[in-house]
């Protein structure tokens, strides 16, 4: 069989990508029509990936991948930006952001970060990183008329361009040292550290902590979520973070393993730092995508925790912890996406007070996110960092798992005060009340999840335990 | 027996509770088939527990009525079970729910849906945490009444509830988290969080004590042990009465199983080595917390203050590790479940009426109360526990059994015998007799229908259990007496290998 049959799903979402630029210019008022194709072109990419089979495959010279782990995360990422596509489309268009560009360069951007979550090598990886960024840069000031938006763009453009510059430093170096951009190469010939090849690896832990924003490279995040559109908002928080982690996993696990001495300490540190600012800085905010922004700071600590334990529960734990991750937030950004009263939408925790007396349904829905992401059973939150403290504990690194844990009491501080808010306080005006299916769909989806995920948490972690990488 | 009884007990709530959110129609009839729905489901299962206890068998000191599913990869089943100390706080808490449904019937104005809801998601919590068999879904049960207690809390709370609820969440959370490190560490020790292998499998005793430690930070928050008892005067004093009633009948009775099931049970060296640490911190709690008692002002906190001090004589009882103080225990355990639940309701009638819960604000009741003070002042005479009601059963037990093991603890903590006297009956006096403090005291009515059904029940109960608490020693005396032959077994062993 030809190779190029596994790489089915990048190839139709290039040339879907392709068909509909084509059909957005030539057809006038297309938004609706390219939005919808768009869905419907990220449903058969899911497909074809599922298709894939079932083996560990290497490609193109070794320089592409596909195994289990790059299959599970190649359907999260287009499942979930599928499911932010679908709970944004009203508010895309009632800020008058609904160009034909936007859900094409969301797609573009998926496309990269699926190249990066299958790459087997530097410069494949390299590749897709940089289509994705450079899609990234674009949704953050798509609305450029105003200035909030276009500072988020060109703040998140220029750190992240020294990001990718210190990666790809990162990558000069590693390949100087070793000889070879395959990982595999790397990894057999990277088995007793060296200055030159440690710099490198810490170059490369540098550009993919501040893609996942870990606390010391998190500076953008808070900004760039506040300012750009909600919807880019809502994409950058699920989607990216996915391929970031996985490339995590990737670089870590195959040609850095055996330097695990190096760099476990870096990655607990980077976990532990980002726990405590998350749960720390959460506290005195006011608006909520800028708190949203810090939470995620967090819940990346605790993903990255699974990551420094070094064995393969570990990888499962924070692939576990990701899948709950997002399913919860995309249920925050569900109930922000309805935070709407006359066209005009309202992020700050303040406008949801006394949100239980108008919509019941809806406070619902937040009060068992909320709960989650604090991390309190029995919903799904728990159990994604029950996962994350069963791995760390194994190896024995306590002091990591009392400072994550107690740090959760500090965090759901911050989560309790919205919940306050919307239970607690005095009403004010109702919300409109037309929401969207696909948002109606995907919040209802996301807090059913969240609310029944106890029953049988079997489920998840069935899947995850066959993604076996070393 | 084949039919799964005990997930029944612990889901039928939650089925009701399920059904009460999905009624819709006009206000009112969806207020009146919530409430008929919340009392139904409650009351079966009060029936259906009764069954239980019917069908129990005191003849062994086994789990019984053991179930097992599939949970999280063969490796954490869902298992429940029960023996004869757990089975009486699932009574207890089957009786407690619907005395809290009645009272919030009858006292709640607003969101009355979603306040049965609440106690409905609570009730199935709280037997979860009685009945699971399992370290992982103990905590899963023990943490999840935090959301609902919560918003019990802060939703129909008084005015400072919004500081209390948080007070009351963040404490116990803090609590448990390192319970949950202990858990995990237990697992990861022993390959197991199965309770009754865990039971058998001797833990290392180099583990024990951090281990005790995890388990004792939560539990004692829980409890409340003195000095992290501070969240609790404020949790009662702004909880509406029902959450009051839930949190000082059950919520702390939870603490008090912990300790006996997995404290003893799980880590006997451990126990015995910090045993002076739990007699100490407990007669700090019972003078000192009975001593604040004395002065307060507010009625709330007055029996706040008093429950911590009772709830030092049980872990008194528990760690005097005799059969007569933990039976001690568990009857105090029970009886001041009902006594602390019918003071708190006896608080809330006056405060239904007159809404003001200090002290000075009422005066000559009895004039125009007479029902009500009768009832009130059985119940202060059985929370000081006077013989003939079933405060006088448990408090002097406790005593004998810590009698046996060390005479200055006993000494000391007869001292709150006396104090819960002088703190009660100054209360009763104040409320019930002395000048009638203002005219709008004269318009208060008398016990309702409602209200006379709740207190006629609690007040049967304490003095049956009073005069003839034999039914609960026969269900539970086998259980312990295994509980106590297991803990000697183990520190003799532990004992034999560090001579060896």
């Amino acid at each position: 069989m030809h190779t190029i049959v596994y790489i089915l799903p990048e190839i139709f979402l290039s040339l879907a990508i392709m068909f509909l630029l084509m059909l957005g210019v030539f057809i006038k008022k297309s938004f609706n029509l390219v939005y919808l194709l768009t869905i419907l072109s990220l449903i058969f990419a899911i497909a074809l990936v599922l298709n894939q089979p079932d083996e560990t495959i290497k490609i193109f010279n070794e320089s592409y991948i596909i195994d289990r782990l790059s299959i599970f995360m190649k359907v999260l990422t287009l499942l979930f930006c599928l499911f932010v596509l679908l709970s944004s489309k009203d508010y895309v268009k009632n800020t008058s952001i609904d160009k034909i560009e936007y859900p094409i360069i969301i797609l573009a951007s998926t496309l990269g970060m699926i190249l990066m979550i299958s790459s087997f090598d530097l410069i494949v990886f390299y590749l897709g990183l940089e289509l994705q960024s450079l899609c990234l840069y674009i949704l953050a000031s798509f609305r450029r008329e105003d200035e909030r938006s276009t500072e988020a763009g060109l703040k998140y453009f220029v750190l992240s361009a020294l990001a990718s510059g210190l990666l790809l430093y990162g990558c000069s170096l590693i390949y100087g040292f070793t000889g070879s951009t395959n990982f595999e190469i790397i990894s057999t010939s990277l088995i007793e550290a060296n200055t030159g090849a440690v710099f490198g690896i810490v170059f490369i832990m540098v550009g993919l902590a501040f893609k996942v924003s870990a606390v010391p490279f998190h500076m953008w995040t808070p900004d760039v979520y506040e300012g750009s559109p909600t919807s880019v908002t809502s994409f950058f928080a699920l989607v990216p973070k996915i391929a970031a982690i996985s490339v995590f996993i990737r670089f870590m696990y195959v040609p850095f393993i055996n330097l695990i001495n190096q760099w476990q300490t870096i990655i607990v540190f980077l976990s532990i730092a980002s726990i405590i600012l998350g749960a720390v800085a959460a506290i005195g905010q006011n608006n909520l995508k800028r708190l949203i922004a810090y939470s995620s700071i967090g819940h990346m600590g605790y993903a990255l925790a699974g990551l420094a334990t070094g064995t393969n529960e570990g990888i499962q734990s924070t692939i576990i912890y990701l899948t709950i991750y997002l399913v919860m937030n995309l249920g925050v950004f569900g109930c922000i996406f309805m935070m709407k009263r006359e066209n005009t939408f309202y992020e700050n925790i303040n406008d949801l007070s006394g949100l239980s007396k108008n919509h019941p349904m809806l406070a619902f829905s937040f009060l068992i996110i909320l709960f989650s992401l604090a991390g309190i059973p029995p919903l799904a939150g728990f159990f994604a960092k029950f996962y994350i403290f069963m791995a760390v504990i194994e190896v024995k690194m306590y002091s990591l798992a009392i400072i994550g844990l107690v740090t959760t009491v500090v965090s759901s501080f911050y989560y309790l005060r919205i919940i306050k808010v919307i239970y607690f306080d005095r009403p004010k005006k109702a919300f409109d009340k037309d929401y969207d299916w696909g948002l109606k769909s995907s919040l209802i989806l996301s807090s059913v999840l969240i609310l029944i995920y106890f029953i049988y948490p079997s489920i998840l972690t069935d899947v995850v335990s066959s993604i076996i990488i070393y | 027996m084949n039919f799964p009884i005990l997930s029944a007990i612990i889901f039928i709530p939650l089925t009701g509770a399920l059904f009460v959110f999905v009624t819709k129609g006009s206000q009112k009839n969806v207020e009146k088939n919530s409430k008929y729905v919340a009392i139904f489901s409650s009351l079966t299962n009060f029936f259906l527990s009764l069954f239980l206890w019917y069908s129990f068998d005191t003849s062994t000191s086994d789990f019984q009525f053991v179930e097992e599913k599939k949970w999280m990869n063969d490796v954490i089943n869902f298992r429940l079970g029960i023996d004869g100390i757990s089975i009486l706080f699932i009574l207890l808490t089957t009786f407690i729910a619907p005395v809290c449904i009645f009272s919030g019937i009858n006292s709640i104005k607003f969101k009355i849906k979603e306040f049965l809801i609440a106690i409905l998601v609570m009730e199935t919590l709280m037997l979860g945490v009685f009945c699971s068999l399992d370290l992982v879904i103990f905590y899963l049960f023990f943490e999840g009444g935090l959301i609902p207690m919560f918003l019990i809390i802060g939703i129909w709370g008084g005015p400072k509830r919004v500081y209390s609820a948080f007070k009351f969440f963040l404490f116990t959370l803090l609590g448990s988290v390192l319970m949950l490190i202990a858990i995990i560490s237990i697992y990861w020790i022993t390959g197991t969080t199965d309770v009754i292998k865990l039971l058998d499998i001797r833990i290392a005793q180099e583990y024990q004590y951090l281990l005790w430690l995890a388990f004792f930070s939560s539990f004692a928050v829980k409890l409340p042990m003195w000095p992290v008892h501070t969240w609790l005067p404020d949790a009662h004093v702004e909880a509406p009465t029902a959450g009051s009633v839930v949190l000082a009948a059950i919520l702390l009775k939870m603490a008090g199983y912990g300790f006996m099931r997995f404290s003893l049970g799980l880590f006997p060296v451990a126990s015995d080595y910090f045993t002076p640490l739990i007699f100490t911190l407990s007669i700090i709690a019972i003078i000192y917390t009975s001593l604040v008692a004395l002065v307060q002002d507010d009625m709330k906190k007055l029996i706040a203050y008093s429950s911590v001090a009772h709830m030092g004589f049980v872990t008194i009882g528990i760690f005097s590790l005799t059969k007569q103080g933990l039976e001690g225990s568990i009857i105090q355990m029970m009886s001041h479940g009902l006594i602390s639940a019918a003071l708190f309701l006896c608080v809330g009638v006056v405060y239904d009426r007159y809404h003001s819960r200090m002290i000075s604000s009422y005066g000559g009741l009895v004039n125009f109360m007479p029902k009500y003070a009768f009832v009130f002042m059985i119940f202060t005479l059985a929370a000081l526990g006077l013989p003939g009601t079933s405060g006088f059963v448990g408090e002097f037990l406790v005593l004998i059994g810590v009698f046996q093991i060390n005479i200055v603890v006993a000494v000391l903590a007869s001292l709150g015998v006396i104090l819960a006297a002088a703190y009660m009956l100054w209360l009763y006096r104040r409320v019930v007799f002395g000048r009638i403090a203002s005219s709008e005291i004269k318009e208060m009515t008398d016990l309702n229908k409602t209200e006379m059904y709740i207190f006629a029940s609690l007040v049967f109960l304490t003095l049956f259990f009073g005069v003839y608490p034999e039914p609960l020693f026969s269900t539970i005396d086998i259980s312990v007496n295994n509980l106590i032959d297991k803990y000697q077994t183990d520190i003799n062993f532990h004992l034999t290998q560090i001579r060896n």
